[in-house]
């Protein structure tokens, strides 16, 4: 079983995130992380791996990113954690992408992979927590034609099936599709392993493959800001709120004061 | 001048339009001509509810055997609408399924995304979203440069409002042959009961609701000053991710990042520590209240108005407070 996981680099959540002058999101090498669900993703991909067998060899979970020098950050953590080998799509022609040169370029390193050897599965987050859009997955599958398994909370492989079910918009659902598909799980699937000194230490001898526009077959006007069908136009920091007003419920009429403010604001 | 047609996705038209879906006609008919789009047979009150927002035409979309519940398969039923009535832009509101079916739909079709916009605008005949980001610390404008715009509009981010002129809206059929997913197969699917107050009254939907009683770690699991809050306010009930973990509530009440993301008027989180996880999904609401025992909760740093207090006696407290106030007001 061989298992792809895209992992993104953002800037980490207790971080001063924003925007660079050129409107793009501020990514330095200090204040990103790998976005935490897709730590949840390189778990499921371990799991799912070390139950169809041995690790290594045919079976085999290699983690895949687009981003600037710093998303190399993102593939080491999941080699740190146990993942084979890493693949980083890195171009300056990739600066820039909206959500659809991300998925044509991921979707291509996929392909990429899977000509050395067949991919069961593509797992991701469910959301990158910089930008939250919760597209990339439903794009993958658009771009590979496999079925997506979305919003996972629990997974299950039997029969060469993958079951999933999630618990969304008040419903609660059950998909099942055959593999190869890609699924896309919540922070809730697992906990994810935080790697021993010793895994850090075996993750230094571990490969990361670095591919280009031109490496993968993708015309570099395609991609990119060049290839984006979205251009953001504005990007300001929003001023610090106002100190709130705070009360102290020592006697009794803290209840009160919560009705009363809702009420003089004309609230309820 | 021909004018520019809105296409707009009408969720629930089979029962009735919810106020989402009425808030982004209200948005379309800013941008131009709003055509409605339906997988199911719209029902007489949602007729009703599309002549009142100025709905001339809706587009029923027949999806023959193939699931509609399968985003790719929705998605083709809006990219055949798409070709059918040429809009310069798509509105969806912003549930899961939807950002799902839009990424499909522009994929099919070639436009440009707008995930969770709060505002919509055309600028130099550009369709322009605006959104709140990181958080709610910064504010962007994301023009689409492709000729269709896609967008999923957040919820509360406009008030619905009726049209000037009541419209005769027209149902026109359109038979799609999708393509299912190979393989893929729906083996379940339960609608959850819409949770309902002491009265037995339908609690409203967390992501559309105007006020949000959210309870986290500080309940103990005992949400029944949460709810008597709720109750009392007419308000729906949210909590964090560890209540969820705690099995204390389902995944469709978490707000947050990887929940559900909100912007009500009014947001009460009570024993809520506002880890920003949590706030990234809330930040963007009106007015932010906390309850607290801790005074140094970071849920205060970005709250309005705060009670530093037990909320197992400052809620019933408030929700008495405010029936009085209701019973008060409504004496004759
Ligand atoms: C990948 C990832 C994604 C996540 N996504 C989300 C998400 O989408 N949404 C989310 O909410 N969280 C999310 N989290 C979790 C988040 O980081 C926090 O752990 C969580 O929000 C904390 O929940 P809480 O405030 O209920 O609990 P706590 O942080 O434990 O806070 C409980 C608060 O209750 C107060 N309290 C205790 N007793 C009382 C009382 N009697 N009266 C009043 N106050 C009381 C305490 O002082 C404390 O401030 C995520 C975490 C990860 C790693
Ligand atoms: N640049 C990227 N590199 C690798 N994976 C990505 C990238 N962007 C998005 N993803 C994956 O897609 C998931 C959802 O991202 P998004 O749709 O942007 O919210 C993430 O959790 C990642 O697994």
């Amino acid at each position: 079983m061989r298992i792809l996981v895209c992992v993104k680099h953002v800037p980490d959540l207790q971080s001063n995130r924003g925007f660079t002058p050129e409107r793009r999101v501020r990514r330095t090498a200090e204040d990103g992380t790998m976005n935490e669900v897709d730590e949840n993703a390189v778990e499921a991909a371990l799991q799912l791996v070390a139950g169809a067998g041995a690790p290594g060899g045919a079976h085999q979970v290699i983690a895949l990113t687009l981003g600037p020098d710093e998303a190399a950050d993102a593939l080491r953590r999941a080699l740190q954690m146990g993942a084979d080998r890493a693949v980083h799509l890195l171009d300056d022609a990739f600066a820039g992408s909206d959500y659809f040169g991300t998925a044509a370029a991921l979707a291509a390193g996929v392909r990429h992979v899977a000509a050395q050897g067949e991919v069961d599965l593509v797992l991701t987050g469910m959301a990158a927590l910089d930008g939250l859009g919760s597209v990339v997955p439903a794009l993958l599958s658009a771009e590979l034609d496999w079925p997506q398994l979305t919003v996972a909370a629990h997974l299950e492989l039997a029969d060469g099936h993958l079951v999933a079910r999630r618990e969304l918009d008040g419903v609660t659902e059950t998909l099942r599709a055959p593999l190869p598909v890609v699924v896309g799980v919540t922070d809730l699937i697992n906990t994810p392993r935080f790697p021993k000194f010793k895994d850090i230490m075996a993750a230094r001898s571990k490969e990361i493959e670095t591919l280009t526009a031109a490496d993968l077959g993708l015309d570099p006007a395609s991609v990119g800001a060049s290839g984006a069908r979205t251009r953001v136009l504005r990007a300001e920091p929003r001023p610090p709120r106002p100190e709130p007003e705070l009360v102290t419920d020592d006697d009794g009429s803290g209840g009160r004061a919560l009705a009363d403010y809702l009420i003089r604001h004309d609230l309820i | 001048m021909s004018e520019n047609t809105i296409l707009v996705v009408l969720d629930t038209a089979e029962e009735a339009l919810r106020s989402p879906v009425l808030e982004a006609l209200t948005i379309a008919r800013s941008l131009g001509e709003p055509v409605g789009l339906t997988l199911r047979c719209p029902s007489e009150t949602a007729l009703d509810q599309l002549a009142e927002h100025g709905v001339n035409r809706v587009v029923l979309a027949d999806l023959g055997d193939a699931p509609a519940a399968v985003s790719a398969v929705a998605a083709q039923a809006v990219a055949a609408a798409v070709a059918l009535v040429s809009p310069t832009a798509v509105l969806l509101t912003s549930s899961f399924a939807n950002k799902e079916i839009a990424a499909h739909a522009a994929w099919l079709t070639g436009a440009g995304l707008v995930i969770d916009a709060a505002s919509i605008e055309t600028r130099d005949g550009r369709i322009v979203g605006a959104k709140r980001v990181f958080a709610g610390t910064w504010d962007t404008e994301c023009a689409v440069t492709a000729d269709v715009a896609v967008l999923t509009v957040r919820a509360n981010a406009v008030t619905a409002e009726p049209a000037a002129l009541r419209a005769d809206p027209q149902v026109q059929k359109l038979a799609v042959s999708a393509r299912v997913p190979a393989g893929l197969e729906l083996v379940d699917r339960v609608v959850h009961e819409a949770s309902a107050d002491a009265s037995g009254a339908q609690r409203p939907a967390l992501a559309e609701a105007a006020i949000v009683v959210a309870g986290g770690r500080g309940t103990a699991g005992d949400f029944a000053p949460v709810e008597d809050l709720a109750d009392a306010l007419g308000a729906a009930i949210g909590t964090t991710r560890d209540a969820v973990d705690e099995g204390w509530m389902a995944h469709d009440a978490q707000i947050g990042q990887t929940g559900v993301t909100i912007a009500p008027r009014v947001y009460i989180g009570a024993g809520i520590s506002g880890a920003p996880h949590h706030h990234g999904g809330m930040q963007a609401s009106g007015t932010i209240i906390a309850v607290n025992v801790d005074a140094e909760a970071p849920l205060f740093e970005i709250a309005d108005f705060g009670v530093v207090g037990d909320l197992h006696d400052v809620l019933p407290a408030a929700a008495a407070a405010i029936r009085e106030h209701r019973a008060a007001r409504d004496e004759p």
